[in-house]
């Protein structure tokens, strides 16, 4: 166990460096190709030379390197991981350091994430038992149909009809009626309310979280069936164990280890699609915050912030690792 | 247009021809997935489904006559007039026919699946097959290059991209979903590529003095490719999500291109004001056409896998 743990910690290194240098080689390579984005933020009316040069320098463009077409900048990339190791990712174009407005509005994004996880691993780890068990009857059928039809909708589709339907129809109709208790009402508001910090994330989450629900449904549900179908269930089934032991003890835990894996790949789809749920539920989170980023066309943020989910989404990945080989064994490196 | 899918049936065709030459003779595999094939309704409506999907994104004049970007196409005075039993699409918020603006956005997502996912197609079987077959420092490399493409998640990675691009068209927007794309493929054909490798008959093959480079056209490439055809086929439904979700942030198709992910970003407010329509009918063009990739996708899974039987 220590030395899996030490080999993974090693090769974690390469890992994030490699990461980081391709999102540093891909955004000077754009650069370099279609120009200067302080350039492109003031489009035909360009301000004097004095003001763009002293623009570069604040947002860390004036490198020359950027300006020769195909040079990897090596030295701007040691030159930015030094800065990433100072936790600074830039400043944006309104002067305000990329981490502080990060970490001040992480706290949103994580409790969605939160919210997402949760209802993904607990409802489809049922779903997937569900149709496992009864594999071919309508249980099955109707988990397959219904995780078919979940992972056919896009966050922005589900999300934007959520909100229509849930957030505002369903919504208000609770939240003006006598009956309903008032935190029915803000489980599906339409957007952030401060007040209510994890209840009105609540239907955002679920958005977040109905793809990868589907994906864990459909793990569970295959694993399974593959594990019902194997030695160690028979030889317990023929020590005469009740179904409920050989089931919930033997065949479960080793059907959850692919889930584990699945919750640490799921972390960097729930980053990628927390920005369109914020989006759409007005949730003033880091994807919020990109989004309104995008739109104004702030490269700092867009790249700092992606720099930064990149390492959480590495991070978790990592963590998720190791957590793996706690439960599983046989998983050793040589 | 001709190059296009001149390209598309280029890519379609080629491993499946290589596929029925080389098991032909005896009860195949591919015999028996025909077989599963047909008798499966999935397979009829998703099929049918695609089929039409593809006719409406080449030849989007069959099915509506006049483009909206054509002049005139779009009067004001009708934006955002809501369906009625004559018109049951209603118009866009800029006064177009909404029908006719989901049949011409089509092509916009369809082509650039299809140019996205021949792209990935060739840069993961290449990779994947040098990968597995010849292993050691070649894999090695390959490995760790997937590693740290994976490392970046894909949304992001285009985000960031995209972002920096002034301008976002087909080629640009393919580009980039390609570079961020085609990790998966590689790392399932590497796989299907080693499990091939250690089958008899390749042994045998290489024991009658086949070079690398035959052994791998006429027997690993045949032998692996099945894998690659389901994940081409649901990666052609996940690049038009993809891709809708980058125009519907920002970073996808601008105006005035007309596409789905533009129709939404259109209509998201308004829906809320009760203009229900503006958002409904691009969100069920989209969803319609990601799930029938996908369920064709699955279907295929399922006839060309035995175990899942």
């Amino acid at each position: 166990m220590g030395r899996y743990v030490a080999r993974r910690l090693i090769q974690f290194i390469p890992t994030i460096l490699g990461t980081l240098f391709l999102l540093h080689l891909l955004s000077t390579m754009t650069i370099q190709i279609v120009g200067d984005p302080v350039r492109a933020l003031f489009g035909e009316n360009a301000p004097p030379q004095e003001v763009i040069l002293q623009l570069q320098a604040q947002y860390g463009l004036d490198n020359p390197c950027l300006e020769q077409t195909g040079n990897p900048c090596i030295g701007m990339f040691f030159d930015r991981l030094g800065q990433y190791a100072q936790g600074d990712f830039g400043v944006d174009f309104r002067q305000q350091p990329v981490m502080d407005q990060f970490l001040h509005r992480m706290p949103i994004t994580a409790r969605m994430a939160t919210i997402a996880i949760v209802f993904e691993t607990v409802v489809g780890i049922i779903l997937g038992m569900l149709a496992g068990l009864r594999k071919d009857k309508f249980a099955d059928n109707f988990v397959r149909v219904s995780t078919t039809l979940l992972i056919a909708f896009p966050v922005f589709v589900f999300g934007s009809l959520a909100l229509l339907f849930f957030g505002l129809k369903f919504g208000l109709f609770l939240r003006n009626s006598d009956w309903a208790p008032e935190w029915l009402g803000q489980m599906f508001q339409i957007g952030y309310n401060p007040e209510y910090p994890w209840l009105s994330l609540f239907l955002p989450g679920l958005v977040l979280g109905a793809f990868s629900l589907a994906a864990i449904a459909r793990l569970t549900r295959t694993s399974l069936i593959e594990n019902l179908r194997s030695d160690y269930v028979r030889t317990a089934k023929a020590k005469g164990l009740t179904t409920r032991r050989t089931i919930g003890i033997h065949t479960l835990r080793n059907s959850l280890i692919p889930v584990v894996t699945y919750i640490g790949i799921d972390v960097g789809f729930l980053l990628g699609g927390s920005i369109v749920t914020e989006a759409i539920f007005n949730a003033p989170g880091v994807g919020l915050w990109t989004f309104q980023a995008i739109g104004r066309n702030d490269t700092t943020i867009i790249i700092g912030v992606v720099t930064i989910l990149s390492i959480v989404f590495l991070v978790a990945n990592l963590l998720v690792d190791i957590l793996y080989a706690s439960l599983d064994p046989r998983i050793r490196y040589e | 247009m001709s190059d296009l899918s001149a390209a598309q049936a280029a890519t379609a065709g080629e491993p499946g021809a290589a596929v029925e030459g080389a098991s032909g003779s005896t009860r195949s595999l591919w015999g028996d997935v025909r077989y599963e094939l047909s008798r499966s309704p999935v397979f009829w409506v998703s099929g049918v489904l695609v089929l039409v999907i593809l006719l409406m994104a080449f030849f989007p004049q069959l099915f509506a006559s006049t483009s909206p970007n054509s002049r005139g196409a779009c009067p004001l005075q009708q934006a955002r007039v809501a369906p009625t039993w004559e018109h049951p699409f209603g118009y866009t918020s800029a006064g177009c026919d909404m029908w006719a603006s989901l049949v011409w956005g089509t092509g916009k997502s369809v082509i650039l699946a299809v140019l996205v996912v021949a792209g990935i197609v060739i840069i993961g079987v290449v990779t994947g097959t040098a990968a597995g077959w010849f292993g050691g420092f070649t894999d090695t490399i390959v490995s760790r290059i997937t590693d740290i493409f994976f490392g970046l998640p894909f949304i992001l990675g285009a985000i960031v991209f995209l972002a920096i691009f002034p301008t976002r068209n087909i080629w640009t927007i393919s580009l980039v979903l390609t570079i961020f794309g085609w990790t998966s493929m590689t790392r399932v054909m590497r796989g299907s590529v080693i499990a091939t490798k250690q089958r008899d008959f390749v042994d045998a093959a290489r024991a009658l003095g086949a070079t690398d480079l035959f052994i791998i056209r006429k027997h690993i490439l045949a032998n692996s490719i099945a894998p690659v055809i389901v994940l081409a086929t649901i990666a052609l439904g996940s690049i038009i999500s993809a891709e809708a979700t980058l125009t519907v942030l920002g970073v996808g198709y601008q105006r005035p291109t007309v596409s789905w992910g533009l129709l939404v970003a259109d209509g998201q407010n308004l829906a809320l004001a009760g203009f229900w329509h503006l958002l409904v009918y691009p969100c069920a063009f989209i969803v319609v056409t990601v799930l029938a990739f996908i369920m064709l996708g699955d279907v295929l899974r399922d006839a060309l896998d035995p175990r899942s039987r």
